[in-house]
């Protein structure tokens, strides 16, 4: 059975291309094209009194130097605050190009555009800007002091500020509860920033077509969508001019949600300026200064439990540095604040941040977007009450969560999507017992005691989180079947590297009756489908899944419809089986799709063999109707969205056993076991494939990386050098365990899951390490270096 | 990261090589397996006008091993000497150290001198040559090439005593005494990365098997190598005293990844371990 591949672990049809070089990255695109490269900001914070382009104009090659004074006034603007909110009452972002302040090292200053990119870059080297130096706010806590202000109109440099209460059943609030719980604790937590880091950057590549007046952006971004419609506005043309694609991408993990990018604006201005073809790849320098950051947080937790470690009353305050501008609004501490209560349901919950700037580089989303965050806080709590009473970690964790007949469940607060925070689904006391089983939970102490004997340390941790996947507000799907039997799959929606090519296919091969081979998948085209949203927030399968599935419904109720009629059965006789569509109980009688997507399109013209068949003087036609009747379309095709009432909720449980080196305070990751549910699985093997890069990531957060600024807002650690990704050999093998508790709120049943895999690992290997080193973990990463330090200052006995 | 201009020489002999350099002088930089230079171009922290493309000059793509030591050419690969059978029987420590040396895609391009040249404080190599006492060739063009022994050849952190218009056509790996063993032991964050301190360790033994020699070079605790001579400390087999001997001579620095204090305490606890590590080879090479 070739069609039913829903569920299946198909091989990624990806990867031959983009294992074997034949991908088609955004540097691989326009070799003829002129580069642009940028000079760039190396204070944190001044002021800029002059800018000298005379030493670049000798550069042989060069094309154009562009400052802010050269752009017309809607390019000038600054760029737009993407997801306004109320709480965000000093929401600012940046000039494309510096107007006359710079904010953080790395910000835009001068575009330089020349014949290469050598020869921009050697421009860029003449060109001299003239700062006058102003004092840096680095650091949460040194910008709540305000002594310095990022902007100038911004006092206590807090652009937002939200405090969100849900009293307990009784009506109390945390505050209250805390105060009469039996037991309390509180404590502070840090966490480090990290970025996205894709491999590929970000890149633009622009074409201006002077005798149709339309454009051509490529762009490795994750909205082409967006992109299009912030291009048009911006540059005044009109939408249907302008086409916005995304080749392939070589990866996202949040960064390329943000939009437009100072160079995304500049590049296509500047290529209908100079009518030439134009490009900009971003270098892992740049990268590093000039896009964004995520995790950096400082939070102060109170909370107050009864006997059995249940939790009555919790109150967090966050300090979220949000770097110097605000271009996709609060989402990140937002979800932080929300997803913070994972499997949970406590008694009273009282959260407070404030989204600070800082000169340094803007804050967005990176995968995981302010969960690893809020999972950290919330299971570093659990740890602590467990120590606290002295009960088993995993045995406090069951009696908080909420019970699988409580579904849908509604923690009393808004979601990330302004919509009420309800979870659809899910099985957490199922989970925990798989979990524990996997890792071996209940034998560790054995295991601990056989490692001492022979002088080794090692410690088990644990970490539960719930996602919200899968937001709206919608996404679209566009299906059509050609006379050769090809079915043409297109979803607006971008892909960098997920297996969307791969899943997208399955459920249309699944829900059409085809061979998967005859499905080809394109994403991220604005010029296949012009409505979409983009992708963030483990929501493609979930949007595009669905309404791909909902376009093939439609598609596939007109093709019974039409071999109804050519076979003259009854539609609801009929089922389509490896592209051919026949009568039940009765093979012989059949018509392939491609005759039924020949039949569906009524010609005068026989331009081919299979026209023939729908030209006028067949005979076959019904001459008391019109060829194309009334309410239908030419054509074999079909458009759907999917748009949900709210958000779907994955959750998972991690669990790691590690070793630290007496000696040397090395931290090793022995064996680390996931159990995930993320409802109904399209592909186990892709899922598992976003799983293993996830936790990889969530270990580059736990072990390895950093932002290290140094006070005065120089990023220490800008290249791969010294900003410690992960490597493959620092990346445990990773066991994992699906459990799938479908979705209610979406016809396939399914849930998103390709942020799961990062979300709690700081979280469970602090808890891990904590273990074994009986020593409080309340900072992430941890380094060795740290670590030693930690067991110098361990208190006596 | 694009390179400022430069002029590239593709010198095919070694005449000519140090031609081109002696005529670039200043303004010359040599390149080897560009392994280090490349990303320092990249990042315009270097600007040679003349880069001198040693890649061509086949007669430097030299390995000789006998009993005197290990001889290795300007063109030699990290990864052909980690592989010869003939320099690890001659001289073990460099195959031990060279594993640690960054990842398999590094190490066929990257040079042993050029590693010797680049100097970096934590890198292995320099160690080893320094615990050896081995030492480099400098030709120039019109005169007769010097021996400059480890002990001067380390100048500082990322300097050498190479001079412009030098090129360091060899480096000389002297072979162990007999009855001694070789260990080198590093905590790097990474796999393969530079290390946060490492020790190469040598110990020498005398007829009654106890210990006549102990001596360390330790990296990433200091500008250049670290040579200390612990024999006396490590006078029956006391390890840990001459691990306190290393951690008290120590002098690293604070950096973003680790402090000094950690340094030096991961100097100690390599150094025991390696020490240890080597008399027990030591032993079984007796
Ligand atoms: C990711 C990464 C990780 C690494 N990790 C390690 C590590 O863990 N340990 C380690 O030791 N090294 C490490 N290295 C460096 C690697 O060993 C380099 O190969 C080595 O330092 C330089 O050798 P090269 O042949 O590539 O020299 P090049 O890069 O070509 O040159 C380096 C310098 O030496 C000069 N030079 C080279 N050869 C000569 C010569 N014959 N005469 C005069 N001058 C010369 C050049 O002019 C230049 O200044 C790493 C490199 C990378 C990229």
């Amino acid at each position: 059975m070739t069609t039913k591949l829903f569920g299946e672990p198909v091989q990624r049809r990806e990867d031959p291309r983009l294992l074997t070089g034949q991908g088609r990255y955004l540097d691989d695109l326009g070799s003829g094209a002129l580069a642009a490269a940028f000079v760039r900001s190396p204070h944190a914070h001044a002021r800029i009194r002059d800018i000298d382009v005379s030493g670049a104009l000798d550069v042989d090659g060069l094309v154009a130097i562009y400052t802010w004074e050269d752009l017309p006034p809607r390019v000038a603007e600054p760029l737009p605050l993407l997801i306004p909110h109320p709480a965000l009452t000093h929401g600012r972002t940046a000039y494309p190009l510096a107007r006359d302040t710079v904010r953080h090292v790395g910000e835009p200053v001068v575009m330089v555009v020349a014949r290469d990119r050598y020869l921009a870059e050697d421009a860029c080297a003449l060109i001299r800007v003239d700062y006058e130096p102003l004092k840096p706010v680095v650091g949460v806590e040194e910008a709540l002091v305000g002594a310095h202000r990022v902007h100038e109109d911004v006092p206590g440099n807090v652009g937002a500020h939200l405090v969100q209460e849900v009293p307990s059943a009784r009506g109390r609030t945390a505050a209250e509860e805390i105060e009469a719980a039996p037991h309390s604790l509180s404590f502070r937590l840090d966490i480090e920033r990290s970025a996205s880091m894709p491999l590929e950057g970000r890149g633009v590549y622009a074409r201006w077509d002077p005798d149709d007046r339309s454009l051509r952006v490529y762009s490795s971004t994750q909205t082409s969508t967006s992109v299009r419609m912030a291009l048009a506005a911006k540059l005044g043309l009109p939408l249907p001019s302008v086409e916005v694609i995304a080749p392939d991408v070589g990866g996202g993990f949040g960064v390329k949600i943000v939009h437009p990018w100072p160079e995304e604006v500049l590049i296509p201005w500047a290529a209908m300026l100079l009518d030439r073809e134009i490009k900009w790849t971003e270098d892992r320098r740049e990268h590093f200064v000039s896009s964004a950051h995520e995790r950096g947080q400082v939070q102060h937790v109170k909370v107050g439990f009864d006997d059995e470690g249940r939790v009555l009353g919790l109150d967090v305050t966050i300090l979220h540095d949000h770097g110097a501008y605000t271009p996709y609004g609060i989402i990140v501490p937002i979800v932080t604040a929300t997803q913070l209560l994972g499997p949970y349901k406590i008694g009273a919950y009282r959260v407070e941040f404030s989204s600070i700037y800082t000169n340094t580089v803007q804050v967005t989303p990176y995968r995981g977007a302010g969960r690893p965050q809020g999972v950290f806080c919330m299971e570093r709590t659990m740890d602590r009450i467990a120590a606290y009473l002295g009960l088993d970690r995993t045995a406090v964790r069951a009696a908080n969560f909420i019970q699988p007949e409580e579904f849908p469940y509604d923690q009393g607060m808004m979601f990330q999507d302004g919509r009420p925070l309800i979870y659809d689904s899910g099985n957490y006391p199922e989970s925990l017992r798989m979990l524990k089983e996997l890792i071996g939970w209940d034998s560790f102490e054995e295991r601990r005691a056989a490692a001492a004997a022979e002088g080794r340390r090692i410690g088990i941790g644990i970490g539960c989180y719930v996602e919200g996947t899968g937001v709206g507000p919608y996404e679209g799907g566009h299906v059509q079947i050609t006379s050769d039997g090809r079915v043409h799959v297109s979803t607006g929606l971008t892909s960098q590297g997920q297996g969307h090519e791969t899943v997208f296919a399955q459920i249309a091969a699944t829900e059409l009756g085809v061979p998967i081979e005859r499905v080809s998948v394109v994403t991220g085209d604005t010029r296949r489908f012009g409505y979409a949203v983009g992708t963030f927030a483990s929501r493609a399968a979930v949007m595009s899944g669905n309404a791909i599935a909902l376009a093939c419904r439609k598609v596939r109720e007109k093709a019974l419809r039409i071999a109804a009629d050519a076979l003259e059965a009854d539609p609801a006789d009929l089922e389509i089986d490896d592209g051919i569509v026949h009568v039940a109980g009765t093979p012989t009688a059949s018509i392939p799709l491609a005759t039924v997507a020949v039949l569906a399109n009524p010609l005068r013209y026989a331009f081919d063999e299979e026209a023939r068949r729908a030209t006028q003087f067949t005979g076959t036609a019904a001459l008391d109707r019109p060829p194309v009747a009334e309410g239908q379309e030419p054509g074999l095709e079909g458009r759907d969205y999917y748009s949900p009432v709210r958000s779907t909720f994955a959750s998972g449980m991690h669990a790691a056993i590690v070793e630290t080196d007496p000696g040397t305070a090395e931290i090793k990751i022995l064996r680390y076991a996931v159990v995930h549910d993320c409802g109904k699985l399209i592909n186990p093997m892709i899922v598992e494939g976003q799983i293993h890069g996830g936790v990889a990531q969530g270990v580059g957060g736990a072990l390895y990386e950093r932002m290290v600024y140094d006070s005065h807002g120089q990023l220490l650690n800008a290249s791969f050098m010294d900003f410690l990704m992960p490597y493959a050999t620092e990346v445990p093998r990773i066991e994992t365990a699906h459990l799938e508790t479908p979705s209610p709120l979406n016809p396939l049943g399914i849930k998103g899951a390709g942020e799961a895999g990062v979300i709690p690992v700081p979280a469970v290997i602090a808890s891990a390490i904590e273990d074994a080193e009986g020593i409080p973990i309340t900072r992430m990463p941890i380094s060795p270096s740290e670590l030693h330090e930690l067991r110098l200052r361990r208190p006596p006995g | 990261m694009k390179p400022p201009p430069f002029d590239h020489h593709a010198p095919r002999d070694l005449g000519a090589a140090l031609a081109a350099l002696a005529e670039a002088g200043a303004r010359g930089k040599v390149l080897a397996g560009g392994q280090s230079l490349i990303p320092m171009l990249n990042m315009r922290l270097a600007a040679p006008e003349h880069l001198i493309d040693i890649n061509g000059v086949a007669e430097l793509d030299t390995l000789e091993a006998g009993p005197a030591g290990v001889t290795v050419g300007a063109l030699a690969r990290h990864s052909r000497v980690e592989r010869s059978a003939e320099a690890a029987e001659a001289q073990p420590l460099l195959g031990q150290a060279l594993r640690l040396v960054a990842h398999p895609a590094i190490r066929n391009r990257g040079t042993v001198v050029g590693s010797l040249v680049h100097a970096d404080p934590a890198a292995e190599l320099p160690a080893v040559l320094a615990l050896l006492g081995g030492s480099v060739r400098l030709a120039r063009a019109g005169a007769a090439p010097r021996d400059v022994p480890a002990a001067e050849f380390f100048t500082g952190p990322m300097e050498s005593a190479v001079r412009p218009g030098e090129l360091a056509v060899s480096a000389f790996f002297p072979a162990p005494p007999p009855r001694s063993g070789t260990a080198f032991r590093e905590v790097a964050r990474r796999h393969g990365d530079y290390a946060l301190a490492g020790v190469a360790a040598l110990v020498a033994l005398d007829d009654d098997l106890r210990v006549a020699q102990a001596r360390v070079a330790c990296v990433g605790v200091g500008p250049v190598p670290l040579v200390l001579d612990v024999t006396e400390e490590s006078a029956g087999d006391d390890w840990a005293a001459a691990a306190r001997a290393v951690r008290e001579r120590a002098e690293p620095e604070d950096d973003i990844h680790a402090t000094a204090g950690y340094r030096r305490h991961l100097a100690g606890v390599l150094a025991e371990q390696a020490l240890r590590e080597a008399a027990l080879e030591g032993r079984a090479n007796a």
